[in-house]
């Protein structure tokens, strides 16, 4: 050990580039910036499938900062324009900022209920998608720091599933994952929803290989999904736990389902 | 040449410098105790290892032997740990050999803060050092930085304050073994649930005076994982295969020695070289 002691080229903090290092940032000299910082990233995870008559959303209600837990039970998924007839079949979630996503469902919840004072008929998915954008976007330059997913039954009465990013482009899509463990789960579900990467065996040799067909998928059998991410999910990922709580819409109305995770 | 090789530290610092990240270690963002009692001293860890978020190893050791009736159980960086304990341990069995005595806890202590010291904190191991020795009783804490601790009750790691918590409250004075054992297991407890870097399960290592010493590997395992709700099992033939070739036995012989193990195809027959550990289903 004492040789390296010895060796006489020690590395310095001016190490011998063979190039100009100009671009470096150096943080002692300039001006000094001062910083605020009002974003926060509470974890957890959400995500959204949608079925042939039904659409579930579901996410995890632990609350993080850091290492720490704030809370194992904070929902992140809230029913939009429910005011008590049991008319709502508007369900949103929201991960990232805790307190953007709180501010953001009250703004939507009064903008869909002030809809229905208004119109005299409930609002559908599709405008309430429409507006949630625009919501969005008109923070563009001070985001609400979420990933937000809406899901409801579209005017055919099919499921409906909107994902959104935080300055609001979105997308209707079949099924979506969000928050800290997306890349964990969103792999998952592309295989086990849309079937990606899964051929009918013996329907033809290499690239002629028929692609599996996308069905939709009884709400039984996305239950069982849903709780197999989130198990998964928990044990890999140290943000996601504690508990799972499942809103499934239906043209009955909302079913809420609340499965206990692990806690560590 | 012994020690660390820099000879790409040049290279890195530009790179860095220009904007490269720097490679992530696998920490283990741990909780780590230890407690004396009246005839020996008591040390447990969690088993998660992190990279990040991620769960790196859900069942990994903490507690790393240095000698029969030292052991140490290590926070901080996984590969810093983990070849620390081992070149203090071999250091120490050649200094026990010359010597013709049991090596000292004390004796731990120095070589490895002395050793961390040197290093001037990039050896990010945090250590709790425990063991019985000729002069008694020994339990020391050794930060990353060189400094020392010693204490009738020790925590580490980010699930320390959690885990001390729990020794304020409960810890009592001239305990026995089983109550320094719940104790301690308790503090790991707190750390597993109340703290993000630590989950999985509990080891214990208790050190007692004229007994051998046990290591209690996942001696609680609160954090079984549960049953799937449905089968992941893919019909065979759902991967595409794109290309195949089969090598011969005769080819590969031209580069391979090519041993029969048995005569029967039956798979009953095959021969298992090496079992791996991994984990119940």
């Amino acid at each position: 050990m004492a040789s390296i002691m010895n060796a006489g080229g020690l590395p310095s903090d001016q190490p011998g580039y063979s190039f100009s290092n100009a671009s470096a940032p150096s943080e002692s000299s300039g001006p000094r910036q001062h910083a605020f910082n009002p974003y926060t990233d509470n974890g957890g995870s959400t995500l959204g499938v949608t079925g042939a008559d039904f659409a579930i959303l579901a996410g995890d209600t632990r609350s993080t900062s850091g290492y720490n837990i704030n809370t194992r039970y904070a929902p992140k998924l809230f029913r939009i324009g429910d005011d008590g007839d049991s008319s709502s079949r508007i369900v949103l979630s929201v991960v990232g900022f805790a307190a953007d996503g709180n501010a953001l469902k009250e703004r939507l919840d009064a903008i869909v209920k002030m809809y229905k004072y208004q119109h005299g008929k409930p609002m559908s998915v599709k405008a309430c998608a429409q507006r949630l954008s625009t919501i969005l976007y008109q923070k563009r330059f001070f985001p609400y720091y979420v990933h937000a997913i809406l899901g409801g039954l579209d005017d055919d009465g099919k499921g409906a599933l909107y994902s959104y990013d935080p300055v609001g482009s979105y997308e209707r899509e079949q099924c979506r994952a969000a928050g800290a463990a997306a890349s964990l789960i969103m792999p998952f579900l592309d295989n086990q929803v849309n079937y990606k990467n899964q051929y009918i065996p013996a329907s033809g040799t290499g690239h002629e290989l028929q692609p599996r067909a996308i069905e939709s998928l009884p709400k039984e059998d996305v239950i069982g999904l849903v709780k197999d991410a989130f198990t998964s999910a928990t044990e890999r990922h140290i943000e996601v736990g504690d508990g799972l709580q499942m809103l499934i819409i239906t043209k009955d109305g909302i079913e809420e389902i609340y499965t206990p995770l692990k806690r560590d | 040449m012994p020690g660390f090789d820099f000879s790409n530290y040049n290279r890195n610092a530009a790179l860095h410098a220009r904007g490269v990240p720097l490679p992530k270690a696998t920490s283990t963002g741990t909780t780590i105790v230890g407690c004396i009692f009246d005839n020996g001293v008591v040390i447990a860890a969690d088993t998660r290892a992190t990279s990040g978020p991620i769960v790196a190893d859900k069942n990994c050791e903490k507690l790393h032997y240095i000698s029969p009736n030292i052991w140490c159980a290590g926070a901080g960086t996984a590969a810093d740990t983990e070849f620390t304990t081992a070149l203090i341990s071999s250091n120490l069995e050649l200094h026990a050999l010359s010597t013709g005595r049991t090596p000292r806890v004390v004796t731990v202590m120095t070589l490895l803060k002395q050793h961390l010291f040197r290093y001037q904190g990039h050896i990010g191991a945090y250590l709790v050092v425990a063991g019985v020795d000729p002069t008694g009783i020994g339990l020391f804490t050794v930060h990353a930085h060189g400094s020392t601790d010693k204490l009738p009750y020790v925590t580490m790691g980010s699930g320390s304050l959690a885990a001390m918590a729990v020794f304020e409250s409960t810890w009592k004075r001239d305990c026995t073994k089983e109550e320094a054992i719940k104790v301690c297991s308790e503090a790991i407890l707190a750390g597993i649930f109340n703290d993000l870097g630590s989950g999985s399960n509990v080891d214990v290592c208790v050190i007692e005076k004229d007994k051998p010493t046990q290591l209690l590997r996942n001696y609680f395992k609160p954090n079984e994982r549960v049953k799937k709700e449905r089968d992941y099992k893919f019909a065979r033939g759902t991967t595409a295969v794109l290309n195949e070739k089969v090598i011969t036995k005769e080819e590969i012989g031209r580069y391979v020695t090519v041993h029969e193990l048995s005569s029967g195809s039956d798979s009953d027959s095959l021969v298992v070289v090496e079992k791996m550990d991994v984990d119940e289903v």
